[in-house]
């Protein structure tokens, strides 16, 4: 790199600038767009986080985002729409265009192929889209028939609403109003690691929130094929405090794994045979990385992308990032912040691969608000860095973790506060 | 560490010679700060506004109280202790007044 460090006037000066950059960067952009093409897969949390962060840091790198939908269904904030105080999914659906107008050019197909040694992508429409750097960020697949009897047709009566795209949180909220009251609802969890660890947990909360209001004589029964879960002593007191008897958890070490479903019976069988009958049922399924990602070569024979997590390069297969849910990162969870925040990573480096910058240091940060009930949040937080050899993930020394377990309801209205000012903040990232 | 903000910069300079119309880049570290504070670290509902509010110093203390759950809060002590004197230095940088 050849470029004289700017003085600290300059820097100054720079800033004043900054806002002509949203205005006038699409023409500029493509005029300037000579660095090297970046082409990202996907336009979730982690794809249009990852081209945000490269047309602001590298204004003549070129951003191709493949990605079919005009427009994102965060699943953030649709346990909402279950509790009944979204009617619909509007805050949650959030269109491209001003991403776009960022100078991002986007190809509105999924994307078929990946051929690493010519370096393209071959779309569903027959287009190849070369690159040089390849950042891939599909989300997650459902294992189908993971559980027994779990397929696609099951999944129209007993929805997963687990990918928006695929069937929206509404899905459940339509069989939640139909629900008689005295009904139980049962919420099939699987076993780590899946698509945002609490988030069964919340939405069992804001199903009983909708419940305790509307149909007070109603259960939700949770069968967990894990023994323990995220921010679980939170989880539990809230819902005892909240809403009594109403939610009940069962571990996997108490027969909760649903290893079979029955949808003509509205049954799930656990473990050791034991049948459970439901008014509504959620499963909640074991995921994979997905399919573009599995069938490129970056997952291997495992479930997700194998990655150098100094940089969230591909392990399998060069010039290839893989961020958000589809690799493997722990102890870091599949999250939105995750996501966003390894998309920075990962853009930054790419970037500086084909501009010939500097590569900073690395440290990615997690930050998962949930709401319980109303006036009532819970976090979990985490700051973390990669170690030396980028074969693995140290969560900085104390720090990170849930919120306090004793707690003044100030505290708990301040985090559910808090979190609609996270989700403002990260999406307006996005997608503002 | 206004030295070390201005080289995670340097990058930019090719094209900032070429055309003013060159976004400024926030260190690394500030990244989990603005997704909840604001792009801009403007604040958001109820979230505190953190760009030019304090000045470095303040800043910086602001911080080593929350570490050291000296400050009340919710969320802000879990992550500041995630930050070496370092990333500190970085943020003050950042977001305190000039």
């Amino acid at each position: 790199m050849t470029a004289k460090t700017p003085t600290v006037s300059r820097r100054r000066a720079l800033i004043g600038a900054a806002g002509l950059a949203v205005l006038g960067a699409p023409a500029i952009a493509r005029a300037q767009a000579t660095a090297g093409r970046l082409v990202i897969v996907g336009g979730g949390f982690a794809g249009a986080t990852a081209a945000r962060a490269s047309r602001e840091r590298f204004p003549n790198v070129a951003v191709t985002l493949i990605e079919p939908e005009s427009s994102f269904v965060t699943c953030p904030y649709g346990n909402l729409v279950l509790a009944g105080r979204d009617a619909d999914l509007s805050r949650v659906t959030h269109r491209y265009d001003k991403l776009l107008a960022r100078g991002v050019t986007k190809i509105s197909q999924n994307a078929a192929s990946i051929d690493p040694v010519a370096k393209t992508v071959r779309t569903a429409g027959g287009q190849t889209v070369p690159y040089d750097k390849l950042i891939v960020a599909p989300g997650i697949d459902i294992k189908w028939n993971a559980i027994k009897g779990y397929d696609e047709a099951a999944s129209r009566v007993m929805p997963h609403a687990w990918k928006p795209s695929l069937q929206p949180v509404t899905a459940l909220s339509e069989r939640l109003k139909a629900m008689p009251d005295g009904g139980v609802f049962i919420l099939s969890a699987p076993a780590n690691p899946f698509r945002c660890p609490p988030g069964p947990y919340e939405r069992a909360s804001m199903v009983a929130e909708y419940l305790k209001a509307n149909k007070p004589r109603s259960k939700v029964l949770i069968l967990d094929a894990k023994d323990g879960f995220s921010k679980q002593p939170l989880f539990l007191a809230a819902w005892k405090q909240l809403y009594g008897d109403m939610v009940e958890w069962v571990g996997s070490d108490k027969e909760g794994r649903v290893v079979a479903v029955d949808p003509a019976a509205m049954t799930v069988e656990t473990e050791f045979g034991k049948k459970h009958k439901g008014d509504v049922i959620n499963i909640v399924p074991p995921q994979q990385a997905a399919r573009i990602a599995r069938e490129s070569g970056l997952t291997g024979t495992g479930d997700w992308a194998a990655i150098d997590t100094r940089t969230f390069e591909s392990k399998a297969v060069r010039d290839v990032f893989v961020i958000g849910d589809a690799n493997a990162a722990p102890p870091m969870p599949k999250s939105g912040f995750v996501a966003n925040s390894t998309a920075i990573r990962a853009a930054t480096v790419a970037g500086a691969q084909m501009t010939g910058a500097a590569i900073p240091k690395a440290i990615y940060f997690n930050t998962c608000y949930s709401h319980v009930g109303k006036d009532y949040g819970i976090s979990v937080a985490g700051v973390y860095r990669p170690n030396e050899d980028g074969s693995k993930i140290d969560e900085a020394p104390n720090s990170g973790g849930i919120s306090a377990r004793e707690a003044t309801p100030d505290i708990r209205a301040g985090e559910a506060t808090y979190a609609d000012g996270w989700y403002q903040s990260i999406t307006n990232y996005m997608f503002g | 560490m206004r030295i070390r903000t201005v080289a995670l910069l340097a990058g930019l300079a090719v094209a900032a010679a070429a055309s003013p119309a060159t976004a400024q880049v926030p260190p690394v570290a500030a990244n989990g700060c603005l997704m909840c504070h604001g792009v801009q670290g403007q604040g958001a509902n109820g979230i505190p506004a953190i760009m030019r509010v304090q000045s470095r110093a303040e800043f910086t203390t602001t911080m080593k109280l929350f570490a050291e759950n000296k400050k009340p809060g919710t969320i802000m002590g879990r992550i500041a202790r995630g930050y070496t004197d370092e990333d500190l230095a970085e943020l003050a940088a950042w977001f305190g007044k000039p």
